[in-house]
């Protein structure tokens, strides 16, 4: 057990993994950086350093710097995939999908049902997302919302740098493909992370705070917002609940619907716009599959249905805080009988 | 090239099987015993066999939505194909793909493809696959004149350039990208483009199996060796519409009459070996009869087997969840 960041326990489960499968390797722009160039090689390792040192541990020959060319490296990554690799790989900003969207969705999230289930396609695709690094509209959006949609794909959002270095290795493990999304705010955050491999697996949620009076449902670094909400309404007289359900796909939704039959009352946190989006969809479960425990109207916090700012006097009034947070739990809670 | 009496015999027997799969779909089509879209590679089949008759199993191919031929040249069962076209529970993909995504991945067809462009990404990566393990396979794009006009087809014309992928990149130019002429979609040339990511470019005269076999051979052992990627460009036709059901108004009055009399890959073929002797129109049509029974097995198998039903819908879409 160590102190370590987010992105030192994402590097360090990428690493574990390349180093018991040689079949896993990594792809992506920047990944090692400098290539070709003529200073430094292994210069970046990502644009963020996630993937820095792993080119010299394991050679170019494992981690490939692409060209900037998204369509054809993530359809590389899937054709890998098919053919018998473990890529990882890894599409800088989640807003850049709009460019590759054809070889994720069509092809990748596809071929296993489409052969007719003789295909198996084991391909992560990295991706950085949200808001708060005053990168504005085209760096800086959630977009989890739309892979959860894609039949075929698993989405996961690790909200610690625990849950990021045992979703990965599960990721690298699982037959099918996985969008892995990494919030850029939280890369520098700590937290006791074990040395050794260890996997969480997909579609069971993990209880930040457990009380009686409300549950909030919240997705990756929203999770910290609401246990910071959690915490506050504590000190208040209120105890509530707090689910990360790790992966949107697939789902924990028992998990989910047992809290909301023992508190009655539901707020979903989600840093996504509000239409279509993950907090509608988890208002949808449970609003189907448990009106009768429901004692309030759910309430969802989630970003407005802008695009995301640049001024940081803007965007810091975008993102959901644990104020918001609060004040809906407080909403759904007020008059409460029990 | 010396070619041996059963390579031509099994390269003839490929093409007709392509020929007469196809005849047979345009029928059945029009008998409203298939659903869906389907396009006919009836006219293009030197293209498929001239490649694919060199390629085994550690080769993958990559196909377009005009796959049939791909699928069979690249020794796909012929039977499971038909069923998949009848969208038939056992079918090639269990009738969930269908004649667009016909798929073998054991047999190194890593698909047709709905998506116009959406194969070219897909082989680089078989072909850093090949590359990586050291198989010494290769990994050829097949595309049409419509594909190689899409951003997916150039960034992997470079991408293979760049990580010296073992790839031939096939632009099976058939002169129409749906009903739009290639002449006038197409900038520049496929060959200017070639030279332009660096890689060596061939034009193919598609009607011509042997001039097809010689071409791929010269970019497959290029491949093999390590001297990266390489593109054909293959001119040829087809004998049918964009889709079944189109009507073809876009085409010169006569023109596909005029192609099955004077561009015809099977008769061009059959000329060829029988003039030099290599094999007689006895043996010739022997095949053509074997294939012509294959083909109504495979119908009568198609029209025979059972229907996929609501436990199969949910099916195959997970490994594990």
């Amino acid at each position: 057990m160590s102190k370590k960041s987010y992105r030192e326990a994402i590097r360090d489960a990428i690493a574990s993994e390349m180093r018991r499968d040689p079949r896993v390797i990594v792809m992506g722009e920047d990944n090692a950086g400098g290539a070709g160039a003529p200073g430094e090689t292994d210069a970046w390792g990502g644009v963020l350093g996630v993937t820095k040192g792993l080119q010299p541990e394991f050679g170019a020959d494992r981690v490939l710097d692409t060209p900037i060319s998204e369509s054809a490296f993530i359809g590389a990554a899937a054709g890998a995939a098919a053919t018998g690799l473990r890529p990882v790989a890894e599409l800088m900003f989640v807003d850049f999908m709009g460019v590759c969207f054809d070889q994720i969705f069509n092809q990748a999230a596809k071929f296993r049902y489409m052969f007719g289930g003789r295909a198996v396609t084991p391909l992560v695709i990295r991706t950085m997302y949200g808001a708060g690094f005053r990168a504005a509209s085209q760096h800086s959006q959630c977009l989890y919302p739309l892979f959860t949609h894609i039949p075929g794909l698993k989405v996961v959002l690790p909200s610690s740098p625990y849950d990021a270095k045992g979703l990965m290795i599960q990721a690298i493990r699982d037959d099918d493909p996985v969008i892995f999304f990494e919030h850029k705010v939280m890369y520098d955050e700590t937290a006791e992370v074990p040395d050794e491999s260890y996997t969480i697996p997909f579609g069971e949620a993990n209880l930040t705070r457990e009380g009686r009076d409300a549950t909030i449902v919240a997705f990756g670094r929203m999770v910290n917002f609401a246990n910071q909400a959690a915490d506050e309404l504590k000190r208040e007289g209120l105890s509530v609940t707090v689910i990360d359900p790790r992966t949107t796909s697939p789902l924990d939704a028992e998990t989910i619907l047992d809290s909301v039959a023992e508190t009655g009352r539901l707020v979903v946190v989600d840093e996504s716009h509000p239409r279509c989006s993950m907090a509608a969809d988890i208002a949808r479960l449970v609003a189907e599959e448990a009106f009768d425990h429901l004692k309030a109207p759910i309430r969802t916090v989630t970003a407005p249905h802008t695009p995301v700012p640049f001024s940081p006097a803007l965007e810091d009034i975008y993102i959901p805080t644990p104020k918001k947070i609060r004040d809906a739990v407080l909403a759904v809670t007020r008059g409460r009988s029990s | 090239m010396q070619h041996s009496r059963q390579f031509l015999l099994d390269s003839y027997r490929s093409m007709a099987t392509i020929r007469r799969f196809e005849d047979r779909v345009h029928d059945e089509f029009s008998g409203g015993k298939i659903p869906g879209f389907v396009h006919l590679y009836a006219g293009e089949e030197a293209s498929a066999v001239g490649v694919c008759s060199q390629l085994g199993v550690r080769d993958v191919i990559a196909s377009t939505h005009r796959g049939h031929g791909h699928c069979i040249a690249k020794g796909c069962d012929v039977v499971s194909m038909m069923k998949e076209i009848y969208g038939r529970r056992d079918g090639l993909c269990g009738g969930k793909g269908g004649s667009m995504h016909i798929a073998d991945i054991a047999k190194g067809m890593l698909g047709a493809n709905g998506i116009v462009g959406g194969g070219p990404p897909l082989i680089c990566g078989a072909a850093l696959t090949a590359k990586y393990l050291k198989t010494g396979g290769v990994a050829v794009a097949f595309v049409g004149d419509g594909g190689s006009n899409q951003g997916t087809t150039l960034e992997s014309y470079n991408l293979a350039k760049v990580w010296q992928l073992p790839v031939i990149f096939v632009v099976e130019d058939n002169g129409y990208a749906e009903s739009t002429a290639s002449a006038w979609s197409v900038g520049g040339s496929q060959l200017g483009r070639a030279a332009g990511f660096g890689m060596p470019g061939i034009e193919v005269d598609g009607f011509d199996f042997f001039a097809v076999y010689d071409a791929a051979r010269e970019a497959i052992e290029r491949a093999r060796e390590g001297g990266g990627p390489s593109l054909m460009h293959v001119q040829l036709s087809r004998y049918y519409g964009h889709f079944e059901g189109d009507a073809m108004t876009y085409r010169a009055p006569g023109e596909v009459a005029k192609l099955r009399e004077e561009k015809d890959s099977l008769k061009i073929f059959r000329k060829q070996v029988t003039s030099a002797g290599l094999l007689d129109h006895g043996e010739i049509d022997a095949v053509g009869d074997e294939v012509a029974k294959l083909i109504d097995e495979a119908v009568a198998a198609a029209e025979a087997a059972a229907m996929p039903g609501e436990v199969d819908l949910a099916t195959d879409v997970y490994l594990r969840y």
